[in-house]
Order: C-alpha cells, then structure tokens, then sequence
C-alpha cells in the first residue's frame, strides 16, 4: 500500500468573533489523500470546505481563526502545523500549491502573467530571472496558452477568465508540487471553458503525477474527475467513500439530497426533491446529529447524539445513525429513487 | 397563429465601445451585444434563453423592461407596443411585466425591511393602503414560502434562498402576467436552488405566469422550460422545443453546450465534446457564422467564414442557424 502523500486528522480550525463567539467552521476533519489520485471535497456555502483547503496551506487569518492543538496536517511526513514560518514558506506553492476560484482576484494586476508564473521558480528553485522566463514560457505552453511568446508579458486584465485561470494553474504548478489544492477551480467560467480547464487539470495530472483535492460545490464535476469523493456539511465529514459508491449507493440523507436536489441533463424531467432549510450558521451548530433539524429520517437519537463516522463498506464511510438502525429508514423521504 | 402573451422582433442592443481621444471622441466600435433577436411565448409558458456570459442573454432581459433603451426592435406585451410606450404609460405597464434578478444579495435594498420592500410597488401602484396592504405583503411572504414574521427582517439576516425568494414576492407584488427570471437560482446552492426552481413552477402553474428563463445551465433550463433559445453573440442560434432542443440538437454549439455541462454520475463517461477557443469579443465578432472559429463541425467549410447562415426552419418548429443543420 502506498503512502499518502497528505495526511490530515481531527482538523478544527475555529474562528471567535468580536462578540466573543466561536465560529467551528471546519471541526474535526480527517482524511488522506494519495499520489496521483483526486479527491473531491464537496459541499454546500458554509459547509467548511474552503476553510479546510485555506487551513491546508496555513492560510487562515490568525486571528480571528486558529487551527486548534491536537490537529494534524502532514505533508510527506512533515507536520506544516508546526513548521517555522520560514519553512513553511519553502513548502507552500513548491511541495504545496493552490488555485483558486476568481482568478482576478488572485492574480496580481500590475504584474505580467510571465513575472508571476516564474516567481516561484525564483523563490524556491534560484533560477535566474532569465531561466524563470524561459520556464514561465514552458509552462504557458503546458496549460495551453496560443502565442505564449505574446502572452507572457501581457497582464492579466488583458486575459479571458479562461485563459486567466490557465495562468494560475502555470503558476501554481511551476514547481511540480506533489499536490495540488482546487478550490472551485471552475465555477466562475462558462461551460464550455469549464470543460476546457478540467480537461487540463485531468491532462496536467497525468503528466506530472500530483494529488490534487478539487473543492467543489458542482456534483457533475466531481462525478467526472475525481477518484473519491467527501462529502462536508455543517464543519464535518458526512460521507466518504469511491465516486462511484458515493454517486450510486448514498448512503447519508445529506448526500442523498443533494443528489436529488441537482436538475440534470440525462434522467426524465422530473420535480426537484431538494432539501429543506438552509445550512446552519457556524457559530450555531444544531445539537445531536447536525443535519437533523433538515433530515427526513431524523429521530429522537439523532437530535440529542452526534453520530461518529463510522466505515460501512470497505472505503466507504458514513455519519449517521441510520448506518446502525436501518429500519428507522423512511422508504422514499430522501427522494431517491434508487 | 394565435398572438401570443409576448412577441418580441428584431431586437438590437448596441453599446458604445470604448473611445477614441481619453474617452472624449467618438466610440471606437460598437458593442454588439443583441443583434436581431426574434421570440414569441405563449401565455402560461416558459421559454428558457441560454447562453454563455457575453452572449447577450442579460441585455434581452434588461432590453425588454426597458431598463435600458433598445437599439431597435418591436416587442408586444398583451399587445401593447413596449417599445413606444410614453413613462407614464410604461409606468403602468411596468405592472405587467416584472423581474427577478440573479443576484439576491445587490438585488435588495439593505436599508429596507422585507416589509418595507414588499410594499414600495404596491405603494406605487397605489394598489393597496393600510391595513389591506400589510395583509397583501403577510399573503406573499407565504405565496413564496417564508414565514410573515421574517418582515421585519433586513436583506443581511436572511439567507441567500430567502432573499431570493423575497425578490420573487417583490416582482409578484404587482401581478404581472409576465415575468423575466434573469439567472434566479445560479447564486443559490443547490440544495436552495432545488426549492426555488420548485416554487417557480408552483406559481407559474398557480398564477398562470409566462416566464422568459433566462440562465447558462442547461439542466436548470430543461428543468423548467417548454422552449429554448439558444444565444451565441447576440443571435439566436437555435430555437426549438426544450424536448426537440436537449434531444436532437441541430447546431454545433448547442451541442458542444450539452457535451461539456457535467452530468453527476461518474458512470456517464460520454465522450466529451470541448470546444477549443474563446467566446469572441461582441465589439469584434467573426465574419461569416460567428461560431466558426470554434466550430468542430466536420463539414465546416469556407462558406462558414464569409457567409452568416440565417436561423431558418430545420424542421417544423425548430430553427437553427447552421448551414449544415441538417447534418447534425
């Protein structure tokens, strides 16, 4: 069995705001994550994904967040929890590296694309700036950029969001990272360039050979991508298993519902089941089980105990008490026709 | 042909581009963002108007309610001519036609309760005072699926599904018979979305609305459409019934569209169709079909590059714009 290229366990990473509070935005994830493979994190707005993939690269805010003792993230058998600032930065966008939704946002305006993508060569390999150029220019060719000779010194207001997102992705595997974390790494672009950028991350991937984590809220892009699939609600891991057992044998009403909820190209047109409600606030967790008051199983247990997650397959586990009382299971409330 | 609720010819919206001189001169080229575009919906149906960002989809939207003035074009509400209308007329007829806009967050003024929201139009209209309008807007919250008591609430203590909804009740306030749903759900998380999209239909099917449904999702669109219009800078360039359009495409692009929307079941490995390229600047579209820079169509030739091919009828009901729209 190999290694996992990046180990986490019991991840809390808590925010206390102005009024004394505590936001427990990410509360005790654990997973791994293999070389090669692709693991979508996928949820809902508030469910903690993206504060997970921000704690990954010590990103969060500190303070007001903090990633609490006790949790675990081990890169190649290095806990980045307790490497010095200076090391962590030798590991961040070189062993490490990370895209994110809005490209805009993410890019620096008043630097050429070619300045950004060679930086990180500059920083953690010493190339010189003329090698960094000429790397830069590589890696433009990599994700597919027409006329990288013209693009390299453009700047990325002078960019599509597609070819944007491309520029990010050149910068952010200009070291050859053994992962790579995508946080929505498509939702701001239209389809067909959607498409696109998937394609070259599924294309990059096997080229380079790196893990990446693709965080998403789009179930259709996991299903097409990743390899397993977690599923996040309300801070915490509720459902993990292999895409294929998680897409066709949910087992967790949440994802249950979230299956259902999605309109889709390829099943009869057919009333959307959803679920009701709305995501809970962070610094308001539910009691007992935290999807109850949205469940349609939901019983006494589940509103006073928090069920753990357990394994129920090989590889393919479960939060809810309905994996220990089947029967309490009401026949079609999930809306699954399964 | 019996008339329909809304028909909608010809319309155009150009922009000025950028300027010449600082900004001072003349524009340097016009932003073509609606170039002809020709539509008719039936009372009570749905017509879904899709497209990628930049294909002009938004600008109908806003073009139609006379948010912004058209270029040229006819568009008949109930018969009335829109586009001729006087403010105070419009003003009235503004009654008949209504909005619900993508963004739930900047649609909602953050200063006014729900209440105060809900009851700005009816205000206007002078459709109802006092104690029958506190009980019009505790009637709509319900019709959309709050609880009344969320009236006093302000736009920042609700959730984006409950904003979206209350944008829904602000839009039915004044009855319309008409009403543009201009990205409602693509905000929304889709759980939400799945609630919206529902409630949506409910009212269409209870109040007999006709909805133009405008959106990029296509699996959104069949969701809730009886047509579809498909839109690539500017034009339409495919127009059919949502059954005809998701099962027998005729233009390449509207089939590039359904190939690269991603289906959540790992088990469809279809083979996907990606188109290489860009959208085109609308300031600059291509000569000839303006898809055939991206085209992958196998008979693409160079009539493609010089020759725009008109939307015509392929077969009864279902226009393309394709010169090879029989060889689909």
């Amino acid at each position: 069995m190999t290694e996992p290229v990046l180990r986490v366990r019991d991840l809390k990473t808590y925010f206390v705001s102005e009024g004394g509070g505590t936001a427990r935005a990410v509360d005790g994830v654990s997973f791994d994550l293999y070389p090669g493979e692709t693991l979508g994190l996928v949820g809902e707005s508030g469910c903690g994904k993206t504060v997970t993939s921000l704690s990954l690269l010590r990103l969060v805010p500190e303070p007001p967040g903090h990633i609490r003792p006790g949790s675990l993230i081990e890169l190649e058998g290095r806990n980045l929890l307790t490497l010095s600032p200076r090391d962590l930065r030798a590991v961040r966008g070189n062993r490490l590296a990370m895209i994110f939704q809005e490209p805009m946002s993410a890019l620096n305006p008043v630097l050429t694309v070619g300045d950004q993508i060679g930086e990180g060569a500059i920083v953690h390999q010493g190339l010189s700036r003329r090698a960094a150029r000429a790397r830069a220019m590589e890696m433009l060719q990599l994700v597919g950029i027409p006329d990288p000779e013209l693009r390299i010194d453009d700047y990325p207001h002078q960019l599509s969001g597609g070819m944007r997102q491309r520029v990010m992705i050149a910068m952010a595997l200009v070291c050859h990272p053994q992962v790579l974390i995508a946080d929505e790494p498509t939702t701001a672009l239209d389809v067909t360039i959607q498409a696109q950028i998937l394609e070259l991350l599924d294309r990059l991937q096997r080229e380079l050979g790196m893990a990446i984590m693709l965080i998403t809220h789009d179930l259709g892009v996991v299903a097409g991508t990743a390899d397993r699939v977690l599923v996040m609600y309300a801070g915490q891991v509720v459902e993990g298993g292999s895409t294929p057992d998680l897409f066709h044998r949910p087992v967790h009403p949440y994802t249950e519902g979230l299956l259902a909820s999605v309109p889709r190209l390829d099943q009869p047109r057919e009333r959307l089941t959803g679920i009701p409600g709305t995501v809970p606030a962070a610094s308001a967790w539910p009691t007992g089980c935290r999807f109850h008051p949205r469940c349609p199983h939901a019983w006494e247990r589940c509103r006073t105990d928090e069920p753990p997650l357990v394994e129920i397959a090989p590889g393919h586990s479960a939060r809810c008490w309905l994996v220990e009382e089947p029967g309490r299971r009401r026949p079609g409330a999930s809306g699954v026709t399964r | 042909m019996t008339p329909a609720l809304v028909e909608v010819e010809g319309l155009v919206k150009h922009y000025p581009g950028e300027r010449l001189w600082w900004g001072l001169g003349p524009p340097r080229h016009l932003i073509r963002a609606v170039e002809g575009v020709s539509f008719r919906i039936g009372a009570g149906r749905t017509l879904g108007l899709v497209g990628e960002s930049g294909s002009g989809k938004s600008t109908v939207a806003r073009t139609l309610l006379r948010l912004t003035e058209p270029t040229a074009g006819r568009f008949l509400l109930e018969r009335e001519d829109v586009f001729r209308l006087a403010p105070e007329p419009l003003r009235r007829l503004r009654r008949r036609m209504q909005i619900v806009f993508q963004d739930p967050y900047s649609s909602l003024n953050p200063r006014m309760t729900v209440r105060d929201t809900l009851r700005e139009p009816l205000e206007i209209h002078r459709l109802a005072a006092g104690a029958e309008r506190d009980a019009r807007v505790a009637a709509l919250l319900q019709e959309v699926g709050l609880d009344p008591a969320l009236a006093a609430a302000y736009p920042h203590e609700l959730s984006g599904g409950q904003r979206q909804r209350v944008g829904i009740a602000r839009a039915l306030s004044v009855q319309p018979a008409f009403l543009v749903c201009d990205e409602p759900v693509s905000a929304l998380d889709v759980s939400v979305q799945a609630q919206v999209l529902n409630l949506l239909a409910d009212l269409q099917q209870r109040r007999g609305l006709t909805y133009l449904f405008i959106a990029h999702d296509l699996a959104v669109v069949r969701h809730i459409a009886d047509d579809v219009a498909v839109m690539y800078l500017g034009r339409i360039v495919e127009q059919a019934s949502a059954a005809a359009t998701y099962e027998r495409p005729r233009h390449p692009y509207t089939r590039a569209l359904l190939s690269a929307a991603p289906v959540p079941d790992p088990a469809a490995q279809r083979q996907r169709q990606v188109l290489t390229g860009d959208v085109p600047s609308p300031a600059n579209p291509p000569p000839g079909c303006p898809f055939h820079p991206r085209c992958p169509h196998p008979m693409k030739n160079d009539r493609c590059r010089t020759d725009r091919p008109a939307l015509r009828e392929v077969e009864p009901g279902h226009a393309a714009a394709c010169h090879f729209a029989e060889h689909a």
